[in-house]
Order: structure tokens, then sequence, then C-alpha cells
């Protein structure tokens, strides 16, 4: 419903700088993650676009307005928190109501708007119970319930599954991007777990200490990551070291082999060594006629995942997993056996920095 | 569990029982006696009766309520902030919280009387509102350790800072924040505080006889000088007092928050499930 505007926020707590020139635009209706380890200042972002913190530099916009330097509760943003938040002393009802009875509403519209949210979160029939008697998913919903029943501009969610057990975790963070879809609603998610955020975002910031280290869908975070950092921190990676031969073609090797890198090792001299990436799906098991290169590896491991197999094995000189579908008719390799690995160079990630 | 029958600890709980019981019975056996020959409840007629009796223990009663009052105004929005917005200071406000049971009261009266006293700035020991003032202010301050207690622990039980956030995040004001979120989650916290400042406060005696007010506290002491029935009809009767307040403070403490004094029938209460 909203547009969301950072411009080159930064945060310090005292001499600490926790946030650095952080930049965001984001469409109506867009669901965006921001995603990185503990402590990257996540909290601290989400927290200064809700008014809780107040950025040391930098402005922050809703739609256009101003809005650094408004209270929380004249922003129009609805918040939900990690666990433990809904009001102990009001029922489920009473909870959603809330924000409502606040702006005005009247009662009997209030009542219809309470209902209306207990349904699309599926819990029609808990509005009299009291927080307390709710399992964890359950209450997490109603925070969700309240926090969008006065139809906030912006939706602000801080950890809000990591208190909960993995398989609800997985459920809710399903059902919560349905909600988000349904009502449209520009929504920032904070999480440390990337593959919440892979599965449920539009885009993704992938920050790092403070720093918004790489901005886009999961599939170019995935495909394309900029930094060292985003590659290491999002899904699996094998690196390897290789010699440029040529970088304008940008033909080198790796253990003599001939690659050809699509990603053009910019300002690099031929005989410079350089890192590149390849995901575990990137490496092919056997020979491939598709694949440039075909290089000999021993088997260390084997992890059966189900429709996936992932191997771990060294190959030119490094351990690497790789990932090959499971087929019934093939068994796949034995622990120290040795096999044939194919690769390309278009599909490689040049690492700088 | 091992439910075996242990006779050490039945014979120490029966001491500790013994311990408390036996001077409770033989006061309350005394107090019984005043009408020579047999048993009757003489005693308690002329204390309830005596006018002195009924002064003091009112003017006791609104002062200890007195003290109730100013102390959650001063020590609710103290606990509330430190908790939000300075936990550094936590360990300095406890510690702050506590010098009341190290310092005693006889000190705490004699810094009131040099700083209110007749020659200085604000001579409130000369007035009868002064003084009175001074005595509810020595009672919020020997009550502290006690109210601090209650409403902090109160305030440990639930997430102070992420409730206002929330209340903040779906627009409610601070005042309306604390009101409608904060205060009703330490009901129970208030009271006990409140029952507990109660009880130190009605029997006070060194405030109250220095400062010179016609409180309880020096007319149990007075009367038990003169009579000899009474002031063990009076100390039943203020245990008693005791017992019925922790009784009303229990259930106030174990009370669960869907439950109302009065049962409102909420229509959907209770019969759906997941
Ligand atoms: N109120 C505060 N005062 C001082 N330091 C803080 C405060 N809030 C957060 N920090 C620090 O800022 C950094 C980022 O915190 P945070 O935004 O909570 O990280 P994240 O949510 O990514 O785990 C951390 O090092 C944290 O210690
Ligand atoms: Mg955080």
């Amino acid at each position: 419903m909203s547009q969301l505007t950072l411009r080159s926020v930064f945060k310090s707590f005292g001499a600490t700088a926790v946030v650095r020139d952080f930049k965001l635009t984001m469409r109506d209706g867009e669901f965006l993650s921001l995603l990185g380890p503990s402590g990257c200042g996540k909290t601290t972002v989400l927290r200064m676009v809700a008014g809780f913190e107040s950025p040391s530099a930098g402005q922050i916009e809703i739609d256009g307005r101003d809005v650094t330097h408004l209270r929380p509760a004249q922003r129009n943003i609805g918040m939900m928190f990690q666990a433990y938040a809904l009001f102990p002393n009001m029922t489920v009802g009473e909870n959603v109501a809330f924000g409502l009875k606040v702006k005005g509403v009247g009662r009997d519209e209030r009542e219809a708007r309470v209902a209306d949210m207990l349904r699309l979160i599926g819990l029609p029939d808990l509005g009299a119970r009291y927080p307390f008697q709710l399992s964890g998913g359950q209450q997490q919903r109603v925070a969700l319930a309240r926090a969008l029943a006065p139809q906030p501009k912006v939706l602000l969610l801080d950890e809000p599954l990591s208190a909960l057990d993995a398989k609800v975790r997985v459920s809710l963070r399903t059902e919560i991007r349905q909600i988000q879809q349904e009502m449209g609603i520009t929504t920032i998610f904070v999480t440390h777990d990337q593959e919440e955020a892979m599965s449920i975002s539009d885009r993704i910031v992938v920050m790092n200490g403070g720093v918004a280290d790489q901005i886009g869908t999961p599939f170019e975070i995935y495909n394309r990551p900029t930094t060292r950092f985003v590659a290491n921190f999002v899904g699996t990676l094998n690196t390897f070291e290789v010699k440029v031969v040529d970088p304008a073609l940008g033909r080198v090797t790796l253990a003599d082999q001939p690659l050809t890198l699509s990603d053009r090792p910019l300002g690099a001299r031929a005989g410079d060594t350089l890192s590149i990436a390849l995901r575990p799906e990137a490496l092919r098991l056997g020979r491939s006629d598709a694949h440039e290169t075909t290089l000999p590896a021993r088997i260390d491991d084997v992890h059966f995942m189900g429709s996936v197999i992932r191997l771990r094995a060294m190959m030119a000189g490094v351990p690497v997993s790789l990932d090959t579908f499971n087929r019934p008719d093939v068994p796949p390799p034995v622990p120290g056996s040795m096999v044939e690995v194919s690769l390309s160079g278009h599909e490689a990630i040049v690492l700088n920095g | 569990m091992n439910r075996k029958f242990r006779p050490g600890a039945v014979i120490i709980v029966t001491l500790a029982c013994l311990y408390f019981l036996v001077p409770l019975y033989a006061t309350f056996q005394f107090s019984l006696q005043m009408r020579r020959g047999e048993l009757s409840f003489d005693a308690y007629r002329s204390v309830l009766s005596s006018d002195v009796f009924l002064r003091a223990f009112t003017y006791s009663v609104v002062a200890s309520i007195a003290a109730i009052i100013v102390g959650v105004l001063l020590i609710a929005p103290t606990a509330y902030w430190v908790r939000l917005r300075l936990p550094k200071l936590r360990p300095l406000v406890e510690f702050l919280s506590f010098l009341p049971l190290i310092i005693p009261a006889v000190v705490l009266v004699f810094g009131q009387i040099r700083l209110f006293g007749s020659s200085s700035i604000l001579p409130l020991t000369t007035t009868e509102i002064g003084t009175n003032t001074l005595v509810v202010a020595g009672y919020v301050v020997i009550s502290l350790p006690y109210m601090y207690r209650a409403i902090d622990n109160g305030m440990a039980a639930i997430d102070i800072s992420t409730l206002t956030e929330a209340a903040e995040s779906l627009g409610a004001s601070r005042l309306r924040t604390i009101a409608t979120v904060i205060l009703p989650n330490l009901r129970s916290a208030i009271v006990s505080g409140a029952f507990l400042t109660f009880s130190i406060s009605l029997g006070e005696f060194v405030i109250a006889s220095l400062l010179n007010r016609p409180a309880f506290g020096p007319y149990l002491v007075q009367l038990g000088e003169d009579r000899a029935y009474e002031p063990a009809a009076l100390a039943i009767l203020s245990f008693a007092l005791t017992w019925v307040l922790m009784g009303v403070m229990q259930a106030f403490a174990l009370r669960k928050p869907n439950q109302r004094w009065l049962r409102r029938r909420t229509s959907a209460a209770g019969k759906s499930s997941t």
C-alpha cells in the first residue's frame, strides 16, 4: 500500500557505528527481507523505520513523507516481535482490537474487523481466549492479526519465527507471505535464516557489519552474489584459485584445465591468481558434453537428502560439495571411489574482496 | 517421588509450628481472662469501644493508605522508567531501595526533624498537617524495599519494553500504554506492595512516636504499660487483620487474567479448541 525509502541512513550508539550508509527504496506491496548474521544491524534498521531508534544521519520516508522525526505512534506502522508481545491482560479479540480502538474506530466496525482478521489467520473461534492459553505459533498469528488490523502502511517483522519449532516455522512463513500478498502490504522481514529469506521474499538485503552488501531478488543474490561475504552467507559455495590466462576473454586455468569465465575478471593481468566460486549444483557428476572441463575427484562423503544427494569430495586440491539428483536406477558413488566432475566457466562467480 | 514417612522432618515441622502457635495461643487464652473465673471477650469489647483506640486506629489507617498512594505513584513510574530507559541503573536503584532496611527509622526521623524542624527553612514540624506529611513520607520510605521489590518483580514477569513498543506501534500514546497495558498487568504486584506497606505502617512505632502523632503503634505501647488484658486482645486482633490481608494478597497473586471477580460470562469462552 505504500512506498518506503531510506536515504543514506546511519546509526551509531556512542562511538560504535552500527548501521552505515543504508539506502533502500521499496515499492508498493513489496516483501523485503533483511538478512545477515546476528549483530549486523538488522534490528536497528527495522527499529529506525518503526521510530524506536532515531537515525544519526539520513532520512526515512513513507509514501514520500519524511517520518524521520515522528514518534512510532504517528507513523502508521504495524510491528511484530520475536515473542511475548501480546498483551497478557487482554483476550485475543481485545489484542487485535487494540489498534482500532486507539484509532477511534467504532464498536461495530471494530468487531467486524476483528472477526475478519481472526478468520484471515485461521483462528476464528479463539477470540475469547487469553494469550497464555495459546501455543507459540497461535500467539504469533494473533500478533500478526493485531499488527495488520489498523491497516498500517508498512509491516515490520523482527525474526517473528525464531522462537518457534522448525515445523511451525516453515508453515507459518508461508502463511505470513500469503496474507501479505492478499493484503498487498509493504513488508520488511528480518531474519538470519537464509533459507527463510530465500523462500518468501521479493527482494533480499544482505547485511554485513552494518552495511547493505547486496540488494536483489533471491535469484540474483544466490546466483550473482557481488561480494565474497554474500556468496558465503547465502547457500553453500565451492571456492577455487584459478590462474588468469587472458583477462579480456575471461580465459583462466583450474588445475591446468581451461575455463572461460563469462564474469570477466576486470583489472586482472595474465599470470595473476583469482578466486572463483561454484555452487554445488554447478558441479556435475560424470563426464558431460555440455560442460567445458572435466576434473577427477575423490568422494569423501555421501549425504542422501531425498530428491537430492549431496556429495563431499576432494577436487583440484580443495574440498567441494556437489549435488546430484537421486535416480532410483543409479546408486550414488561410494566414499573413497574416484569420479569425474564436469564444470563450466560461465557458471562461476568471480569473487572480489 | 519419594513419599516415605520421615520422622525427622515431621519433628522439625511440629517444633516450628509449636514455636509460632504456642505464644499465639497463650496470648489468646490470656486475652479471654479479663472476667475472673470465666472466659469472655470483655477485653475485646473494652478495646473496640475505646475512643482513643478508634482515633489511633483511624489515624494509622488513613496514614497507611496515604503512604500506599504516594508510594505507588512514586515507585511504579520510577521502576518502569528504569527498566525501559535506564537498565544500567537498575543495580543502583535496587541498592537504594534496600537502604531503609539498613538505616534505622530513628535515623530517618532525626534527619526529618533536623531538616524540617522549627528553625529550618521549611518548618513542617510546627504544623499538624506538616507533621502528618512527615509521618506519611516516613512510611513511604520504610515500606520502599517491599513496594519496590513487589512492583519490580511484577515488571520482570512481563516483557515491559516489548509490550510498550507493541502498544506504541499500534498508535497508543505513552499515557494510554501505561493505563491500558502496563498497569493492568502490574495489578497483583501493586496490590501485594500495598498490603505489605499497610501492615508495616499500621503498627509502626518509632516515626509516629518521635513525631508525636496519635498513631496506632504508640497507642499499643501505651496500652501495654497501662493495662493487662487489652494489649493481648489487640495483639490477636492485629494478627487476625494481618492474616486476612495476606489471604487477600494471595488471592490476587494467584488470580489468572481470565478470572474476573464477578464472573462475566463471555459467549465463546472456552468453547472452541484447536
Ligand atoms: N541500544 C543499543 N545500545 C548500544 N548498542 C546497541 C544497541 N542496540 C544494538 N546495539 C548494537 O548494535 C549492533 C547491531 O545490533 P542489532 O541491530 O540488534 O543486530 P541484529 O538484529 O542484526 O542481530 C550490535 O552489535 C548491538 O550490540
Ligand atoms: Mg535482531
